[in-house]
């Protein structure tokens, strides 16, 4: 096993940059600096890059480039990435977690033996921030759900959780898209759209940004989703 | 320049417009999309001298019947061995044609082949997500899934002779994928990437646009069950708990925890999809040096093919 950060070809036009074997705010952190000095000064035939926890996937065209010449450029990048970090943009979500609207949040709150009104405080006073995009469009997964909340995911998944759902698991939280299948906790809902259906930003947050929840009532929810 | 106006008959599962795909947004958990036969589309165009990119309707082993109500529209098929018919004269996929205002066209399966792309001579009039028509199925963002009753406006419609297409053999079903070791193929132990490597694999009918389940050895991953979730591409073999594959496709998830054991090169998959459920595959480990230099030839030789479509 070689040392990190190491370099892994994917298929004939990709390379899998990974910075450490589990997820933490360094890895995390070289993972964001390495995509913004790639985005800044793409390598020729540079197609995309996709962040993740603790590796950046650089996809490339194989008719321009190579994996040899695309991890030459890498390394050459990562020489360059110390101390450029911007401060992230800080991104508020409304939530309600007023009922029907959190139907699992009683349960965490037997779970976590706090009350129902602790575990919403104790959300709000986390600390997020957008760590990767996933499973579906608009998917962010955010970090920083707060130890004292943090559970195993359900043992199987419920179907049909409308989209808007705020989800929890782990030290994971994240704000559905869709209606889909999930084994995530549902402590609210949020009439605060990820797809933004605004062409010129079509998604709430970009990876790296810090996210805060606001409460709202649920006059406010009904008003800002249907309104 | 006309206007055209198609009625959807019927349309089966996994039936949606698509286009060249939508680069550069997986970072938004947005994969490319576009048809799971990216070729089909591009030689449909091509062969109406549209942009290879432009929009068509991708056609699922489910068919499709489309009326043409008003106007007339030339389409070119390509993909698949599918059977088209129009006032009772059939014929097979890779063909120009011209429906006219009257007429009905029923695209169901043929002999071989899992997608058929439909392409038109005129422009499909419907609102885009993220600047293409490329639809995500699992959620239908994009130019859209097609179902019974849907009408479909196609501008600037052009009328052009109809022809057979030749069907290259690249376009046939692929049952040999070359693929990449890797990029997580160090949780798997020797047992494990020999079986995937001599030991055949088939097709099994959990096959969408998402990706396709495969039966075959049972691949054991060794303590990878906890892996940060790490991104996906189109190709990626990716393994679950219990050692069984899956090839994730057009509409494959962005990100996963599950380990992949190797990745598909993507010239390979546009025949991969024309397999059925239960044909027999296997996998042919090479380096990524080999990789590039088969994704090099064989664009040269598509770029080959296509000149003599539009000669």
């Amino acid at each position: 096993m070689t040392g990190f950060p190491r370099f892994t070809p994917v298929a004939d036009h990709a390379v899998l940059v990974e910075f450490a074997e589990s997820i933490s705010d360094s890895a995390h952190g070289q993972v964001l600096a390495l995509d913004r000095a790639l985005n800044a000064s793409p390598p020729p035939g540079f197609r995309e890059s996709v962040p993740a926890f603790v590796n950046l996937l650089v996809d490339f065209d194989p008719l321009v480039s190579d994996h040899a010449a695309v991890s030459a450029a890498l390394r050459h990048l990562l020489t360059r990435t110390e101390g450029s970090a911007p401060t992230p943009a800080l991104r508020e979500v409304e939530i309600c977690y007023d009922p029907p609207l959190s139907p699992d949040l009683e349960t965490v709150a037997d779970r976590t033996g706090l009350s129902p009104e602790a575990v919403i405080a104790a959300h709000l006073a986390g600390d997020y921030q957008a760590f990767l995009y996933g499973f579906a469009p608009g998917y962010a997964y955010l970090a920083g759900v707060p130890e004292a909340l943090r559970l195993d995911r359900k043992p199987a998944p419920v179907r049909g959780i409308s989209a808007g759902s705020v989800i929890i698991a782990g030290a994971q939280c994240l704000i559905t898209t869709l209606v889909m299948p999930t084994g995530w906790w549902i402590i609210g809902r949020s009439p605060t759209k990820v797809l933004t259906e605004d062409s010129a930003r079509p998604f709430l947050f970009d990876v790296g940004d810090r996210v805060r929840f606001r409460r709202i009532r649920r006059e406010d929810f009904e008003r800002r989703a249907h309104g | 320049m006309a206007d055209a106006l198609l009625r959807v008959v019927q349309a089966g599962p996994h039936v949606t417009l698509q286009d060249g795909g939508r680069r550069g947004m997986m970072r938004y958990g947005v994969p490319a999309s576009g048809p799971m036969d990216r070729k089909a589309l591009v030689i449909a165009n091509t062969a109406l001298g549209n942009a290879s990119g432009a929009a068509g309707i991708e056609v699922s082993p489910g068919g499709l019947v489309l009326d043409c109500v008003s106007g007339a529209v030339t389409l070119a098929a390509a993909g698949g061995g599918f059977i088209l018919e129009v006032d009772g004269a059939r014929r097979g996929s890779w063909c120009v044609l011209t429906l006219r205002a009257g007429q009905r066209l029923v695209v169901r399966p043929g002999q071989w082949g899992s997608w058929m792309m439909l392409a038109v001579a005129g422009r499909i009039e419907r609102p885009d997500w993220l600047g293409s028509l490329a639809t995500h199925g699992a959620s239908g963002l994009g130019g859209g899934r097609l179902a019974a009753g849907d009408e479909l406006r196609v501008s600037a419609t052009r009328d052009l002779a109809e022809r057979p297409l030749p069907c290259p053999v690249t376009a046939r079903p692929r049952p040999l994928l070359h693929a990449v070791a890797g990029p997580q193929d160090r949780f798997f132990g020797s047992r494990a990437m020999n079986a995937l490597q001599h030991e055949g694999f088939r097709l099994t009918s959990a096959y969408d646009r998402m990706g396709v389940r495969l039966t075959g050895p049972v691949l054991l991953p060794e303590g990878a069950l906890s892996i940060p979730s790490e991104p996906i591409l189109r190709g990626s073999v990716q393994v679950s708990g219990d050692g069984v594959a899956t090839v994730l496709l057009a509409d494959h998830q962005t990100t996963g925890g599950y380990p992949k054991i190797a990745t598909v090169i993507d010239d390979d998959l546009d025949g991969f999809v024309q397999c059925r459920p239960g044909q027999a595959i296997r996998f042919r480990l090479i380096s990524p040096e080999a990789a590039v230099a088969i994704a090099r030839q064989r664009a040269a030789s598509f770029a080959r093919y296509l000149g003599q479509l539009t000669r």
